[in-house]
């Protein structure tokens, strides 16, 4: 029988956590939620000599006080499931801020084995890091480890199996003032029994830590909270903090030496040009331009081609053959080749464009450049009363709203947050790319990034007309402050890319396995019946719902009932417009390619509306749904979906009427 | 002076925030604590501020960095 252990690795964010997570678990992890919350919780499981080791990925963070919902989480999960040991990494090259969140764990009544990470960097950076004596003055282990190269993980997995359960007794001194407050309050809770360790609960106290005074304020009778009311002052606050910095530069000073002077590291000079006053910009459009070049033209649309004709006409027609060969019932024949091939198959093609998308987004993301976004953009967002860090979940937002909404937990500000959710289904994300590839492709055949990059544009001026009359309107108030950490650039490592793109096409191809399966049968059957039994599709139920509703898209240029049914239904999952008119066109006439019956049935102007409307208009289930999670409102999920229709249908009402008026 | 006037390359250091408790702590675990040594990467452009502290580069918003008191050291 093995012994079970449970590890918790804890670290700052860009520490390379998840890189070590990834080394230490491999292929066997599980990706949940925090419960109650949405942010993602990651565990896996790992076989170590005679121990079956059970890891949890903590969220990143720089401290344990509860300004965050990360911070929150990683702190509740250390005092309530008390894990065996705790895993802190530490970047060795961004060392004093990075032991911050040690000292804390330090404090902790868990034994904590720090993983020193990046050696490879600080080395080339002149640190030279004495360990050993890094250790003793730590009071615990502390293990050398590079996790991006696999260095040092067996090392630290023998400290980890071997710590002694005890705790740190190397705890930071305080000043003398800090250090007879603690006592004080000490003695003032110390009859109550609680789940926390005394002296950490006066420290918290004194740094004014709302949640821990709050549940106290609670629990002690008037006279007890009123004589910690009066513990509570930014002094205390400041010192803390101070006395732990301090702490952390005394240690430095005798562990590290620095044999370079400090010169212009090689991502200060990227950066020099990168975050440049003028250029920033410039280069920041470049780059997206590049992303989308790269989407569709240079890689996206040659694999998109190769697959679309072995779905369309090798399986389809071999499967087609096969039946009949087999007997098989035509209505059945019907539903497999026209239905579940036609509807889930015309989606599987787009595979490679939301592949490529979703790549470049992770270079982007792990390469560093993201957190510089936030810097670019301020000066613009801060016009729309935004921080430049909201732009950063509007980028995410090209990728996936559902995950994009979740990122806007970083902002502090409640009102920015709420503005930064409800704009972000105007950014267009993959999903709808399927719809621009097709019809761009069809009805703009060479000119179609032009045309796709209008509509990622088209989208983001709406989302920033939007935001402007939010916060001129029902949100006012000055942009959030904020603060984020730039990280050094390096080159993303080729697992961590896999396992991130890998982890969004999963989410593409369940939603292309059931929701669009499922939508696919359902369609094939309101359009092949109505409520009196078989009927032609012109007369089926499908037909009658797509007629009642068509009639309020006449005025954009698609007012016919095969358009309305299959927006209709896009509420499920925007792919599912195109499997349904790839659907509703095959069973109409099955000789006539796709591309045919849409040229028929648009012209170029009613085509680019139509294109409009789906980048504007109600987001999918699964976006109302992260919506409804994060505002905790019906109210403004309710608004959202209310105001993007109307939105969406005045856009392209004026596209389609200019539009036919200088065309 | 406010961060928010300081210019690129300048050498400054930390005087006090003047902001409520909660912001405050979350600078303060940034390593914005009284007396630190700030080095301005890129300032003086309207927007946000980059600033190099405690062998990290930090970004604070343009609202922020009108809130932190500096002192030059040249």
């Amino acid at each position: 029988m093995k012994k079970q252990l449970t590890v918790a690795l804890a670290g700052n964010p860009n520490s390379g956590k998840t890189t070590l997570f990834n080394s230490l678990t491999g292929s066997k992890q599980y990706v949940g939620n925090w419960a109650g919350v949405t942010v993602e919780k990651k565990e896996g499981i790992l076989n170590y000599k005679d121990f079956n080791i059970n890891v949890i990925d903590l969220p990143g963070t720089y401290s344990l006080s509860p300004y965050s919902m990360e911070e929150i989480i990683a702190r509740n999960f250390l005092i309530d499931e008390k894990p065996d040991v705790v895993i802190n990494i530490v970047d060795a090259s961004n060392i004093e801020r990075n032991l911050y969140l040690s000292m804390q764990l330090l404090e902790l009544d868990i034994p904590v084995v720090i993983a020193l990470n990046m050696m490879d960097v600080a080395e080339k950076r002149g640190y030279l890091i004495d360990v050993f004596e890094l250790s003793k003055k730590l009071g615990t282990e502390v293990v050398p480890i590079v996790a991006s190269k696999n260095k040092g993980i067996d090392k630290l997995l023998d400290a980890v199996v071997n710590t002694k359960k005890s705790k740190s007794n190397n705890f930071i001194k305080y000043n003398n003032k800090i250090e007879k407050k603690i006592k004080e309050i000490e003695n003032i809770i110390e009859c109550n029994d609680s789940k926390y360790d005394l002296r950490w609960l006066a420290i918290k106290i004194l740094e004014q830590d709302d949640i821990i005074i709050k549940e106290f304020k609670d629990i002690f009778k008037e006279e007890a909270a009123a004589t910690i009311s009066s513990y509570l002052d930014d002094e205390s606050q400041t010192s803390i903090a101070d006395g732990r910095y301090n702490y952390i530069s005394n240690v430095l000073d005798d562990t590290i030496e620095k044999t370079k002077e400090q010169e212009k590291t090689l991502t200060d000079r990227i950066d020099d040009i990168l975050t440049h006053r003028w250029l920033g910009l410039p280069i920041f459009a470049l780059i997206m331009f590049s992303v989308f070049y790269f989407t569709f033209d240079l890689v996206g649309n040659k694999l998109l081609n190769i697959i679309d004709s072995f779905i369309n006409n090798t399986l389809a027609t071999s499967v087609n053959d096969m039946l009949i060969t087999m007997g098989v019932s035509e209505w059945l024949n019907s539903l497999i080749v026209d239905g579940i091939i036609g509807g889930v198959g015309g989606i599987l093609v787009f595979l490679p464009n939301i592949a490529c998308l979703f790549l470049a987004i992770s270079i982007l993301e792990d390469s560093g450049y993201m957190a510089r976004v936030a810097f670019i953009m301020d000066r613009s967002m801060r016009r729309i009363g935004l921080s430049g860090k909201a732009f950063i979940p509007m980028i995410l937002g090209f990728g996936c709203n559902v995950p994009a909404v979740m990122g806007t937990r970083a902002l502090d500000d409640e009102n920015d947050r709420l503005v930064t959710i409800l704009i972000n289904p105007f950014m267009s994300c993959s999903a709808r790319l399927t719809v621009y590839t097709l019809f761009a492709g069809i009805f703009f055949p060479n000119n179609e990034k032009f045309i796709v990059f209008s509509l990622y544009i088209l989208g983001i001026l709406i989302a920033v007309i939007a935001a402007l009359i939010f916060k001129k309107t029902i949100f006012k108030g000055e942009s959030s402050p904020f603060i984020i950490e730039l990280p050094p650039y390096k080159v993303p490592s080729l697992k961590g890319i896999i396992i991130h793109v890998w982890d969004r096409l999963k989410g593409f191809l369940i939603n292309a396995g059931t929701l669009i399966f499922g939508a696919s049968i359902i369609l094939w059957f309101v359009l092949g019946f109505n409520l009196n039994g078989p009927a032609p599709i012109y007369n089926s139920l499908g037909a009658q719902v797509g007629k009642v509703i068509a009639p309020i898209f006449k005025p954009l240029g698609f007012g016919d009932w095969r358009s309305a049914l299959s927006l209709l239904s896009g509420i499920v999952a925007k792919e599912v417009v195109i499997s349904n008119m790839a659907i509703i066109y095959g069973l109409e006439d099955a000789s006539k390619a796709l591309s045919v019956s849409l040229l028929e049935n648009f012209s170029q102007i009613s085509a680019y509306a139509f294109m409009v409307f789906v980048l504007l208009y109600t987001p999918c289930i699964a976006t109302v749904g992260v919506i409804k999670k994060e505002t905790n409102s019906w109210k403004w999920t309710i608004f959202s979906l209310v105001y993007q229709f109307v939105v969406a249908w005045i856009v392209a009402m004026i596209v389609y009427q200019i539009g036919k008026i200088i065309l | 002076m406010p961060l928010a006037m300081t210019k690129s390359g300048d050498n400054v250091v930390l005087k006090d925030i003047s902001w409520g408790h909660r912001l405050k702590k979350r600078l303060q675990d940034m390593g914005l604590t009284p007396g630190v040594e700030i080095k301005v990467v890129s300032g003086n452009n309207r927007g946000a501020v980059i600033v190099s502290l405690r062998g990290s580069k930090l970004v604070l918003g343009r609202g922020m960095a009108q809130k932190i008191l500096v002192e030059s050291i040249g």
